[in-house]
């Protein structure tokens, strides 16, 4: 996967970020303040411009591409998101280092790093009912899928299944972290919207991978 | 639902603009959103600075000025600043004394603040927060993000600013920050919802008689959802949980503040409940604030935050202060 995959993922996910906009604020609504689809929706049109407008010495690869979406996110978007995402991606762009193409295993280590950039700062675990019920149970499944042979396609599919699986598995969890925690038992029933942002930019992954084959 | 505003991505530039213009004591950097004051920083003055989302006017612009914080970082509504802002913010008000950040207890502040307060020691500039958990709506567990830092903010940033602008250290007003968070506590109730420009909707939806007890100041739904009563039993409610978890014997510092959309009259009746609440069981209300302080946008409702006072406490907060939202003594 080379620098231009990666470009293509970050505006797919602005893209599908802006389209579930109003999604997300009304699951924050429910469990928070009602503002994570505008504050996600802010960051990455920031991060849009950022990468139009960035002017590197040479091409940007596939770490500094995600290195400036994460800078620009801790920058822009506030609230717990922003230096959570904002982690997320600079850890995982300082994982790839400088290299020019990313192979699944690349790849792989550079989630689990993200993961572990999240799970340092904010403190969460799995059951939280937060962004790493999805990111967790995405990261592993990537894993796992690798381990067992699995193509490009098919890993990134488990993927975004999987992350697509971790939000829906927040419904039934209080909420431990966050906003949400102050609802205590009446954070039940509702899914959390940070992992289900989460579910939707590792989708918008994999539908970058598929687009650019 | 009708806003004084242009349009829902204007609403914090246009409303910085309107306080740069009202409040010439203030320097107003629209373009990084932060809120200093006009003659800059006193050398050999530690520097207070704190911030939060946009919605809670006057918090915390409206308490920039002298004897209380030296800059306010203004995020989006309703959401934490970035790191930028409170990065500008410390290094403007920076005197060589190093900087007090006040943080509310809310995850995104906490860890915005955190992130800004790596950048400034970078910098060299020696930065302690001291975070504010007053409210008691929330339990202090493990199993919560803990209690949200509410009403208390204010106290805070008034005794800490007077400390503060008497030349004493870092330390010593850290201390004191500290000291008045532990020694007050805060509950609030939602008559209504809100709603944040861009959602264009309330935030939650609470039917003819229903009201919402345990709020926080985002528009957060609160603990529980019940009927609503009377100003008398209201005050009771809030304040058996302030009492079960704070000692109102004594001297007391106590602010009946308005969400915003409440009217005076209504918080004066809520505060003559306040006070007679407290006295009847042994508190002598010395000092008092009615208002809207710290506010969630047109929010209806109250929240009452009480503080044990003792003479330093009383003398700090009686210590001058010219701010656009609290002047006095000058």
């Amino acid at each position: 996967m080379d620098a231009a995959v990666f470009r293509t993922w970050i505006v797919t996910a602005a893209e599908v970020i802006e389209a579930n906009r109003d999604h997300l604020t009304q699951l924050d609504a429910a469990i928070g303040d009602a503002d994570h689809g505008i504050n996600l929706a802010r960051g990455f049109t920031a991060v849009l411009g950022a990468l139009d407008t960035a002017s590197p010495k040479g091409p940007m690869g596939p770490g500094a591409i995600l290195t400036l979406t994460g800078n620009t996110l801790i920058s822009k978007v506030g609230g717990a998101s922003g230096p959570l995402y904002g982690m997320a991606f600079r850890r995982a762009g300082k994982s790839l280092g400088d290299a020019a193409d990313v192979d699944l295993p690349a790849l792989s280590a550079a989630l689990d790093a993200a993961l572990a950039g999240v799970q340092q700062l904010g403190a969460a675990r799995e059951g939280d009912k937060t962004m790493v019920d999805a990111l967790a149970a995405a990261t592993r499944a990537f894993s796992k899928a690798i381990a067992e042979g699995a193509s490009e396609s098919e890993a990134l599919r488990s993927l975004a299944e999987a992350a697509e699986a971790g939000a829906e598995a927040t419904i039934p969890m209080q909420a431990l972290k966050g906003r949400a925690s102050y609802l205590g038992p009446r954070s039940v029933g509702h899914e959390d919207p940070g992992a289900v942002s989460t579910a939707l930019i590792l989708g918008a992954l994999r539908d970058a991978a598929r687009a650019g084959q | 639902m009708k806003k004084l505003i242009n349009s829902t991505d204007t609403v914090v530039t246009q409303a910085l603009q309107g306080v740069a213009a009202a409040h010439p004591s203030l320097h107003v950097d629209v373009e990084n959103k932060v809120i200093t004051r006009a003659g800059g920083p006193r050398n050999g003055k530690v520097g207070l600075v704190s911030g939060g989302g946009s919605g809670h006017e006057p918090l915390h612009g409206g308490f920039v000025g002298y004897g209380m914080l030296d800059a306010a970082c203004p995020g989006e509504v309703f959401t934490s600043p970035v790191p930028d802002q409170m990065l500008i913010a410390t290094k403007a008000v920076n005197g060589g004394a190093g900087v007090l950040h006040v943080v509310k207890n809310y995850t995104g502040d906490v860890l915005n603040f955190q992130m800004a307060a790596e950048l400034a020691e970078d910098e060299g500039i020696e930065v302690v927060p001291v975070v504010v958990n007053d409210d008691v709506a929330v339990e202090d567990s493990l199993y919560t993000a803990g209690r949200r830092g509410t009403g208390a903010t204010v106290f805070v940033e008034k005794i800490a600013g007077a400390l503060a602008e008497e030349g004493a250290d870092l330390a010593a007003v850290a201390a004191v920050a500290r000291e008045v968070n532990e020694r007050s506590r805060s509950f609030g109730v939602a008559l209504s919802s809100c709603v944040v420009p861009a959602a264009g909707k309330p935030t939650f939806e609470l039917g003819d008689s229903e009201i919402e007890l345990g709020i926080g100041i985002h528009g957060e739904p609160g603990r529980t959802r019940t009927a609503h009563t009377t100003a008398s039993d209201l005050a009771a409610v809030a304040l058996d949980a302030i009492s079960a978890d704070l000692s109102i014997q004594g001297d007391l510092l106590v602010m009946v503040n308005g969400m915003g959309g409440t009217p005076l009259i209504e918080l004066y009746l809520m505060y003559n409940e306040v006070r007679q609440y407290l006295e009847a069981r042994g508190g002598r209300v010395a000092r008092n604030l009615v208002g809207n302080y710290i506010t969630s946008l047109e929010m209806q409702g109250f929240s009452v935050t009480v503080g044990q006072l003792t003479d330093t406490l009383t003398r700090l907060w009686d210590a001058p202060v010219d701010t656009p939202a609290l002047r006095w003594g000058r």
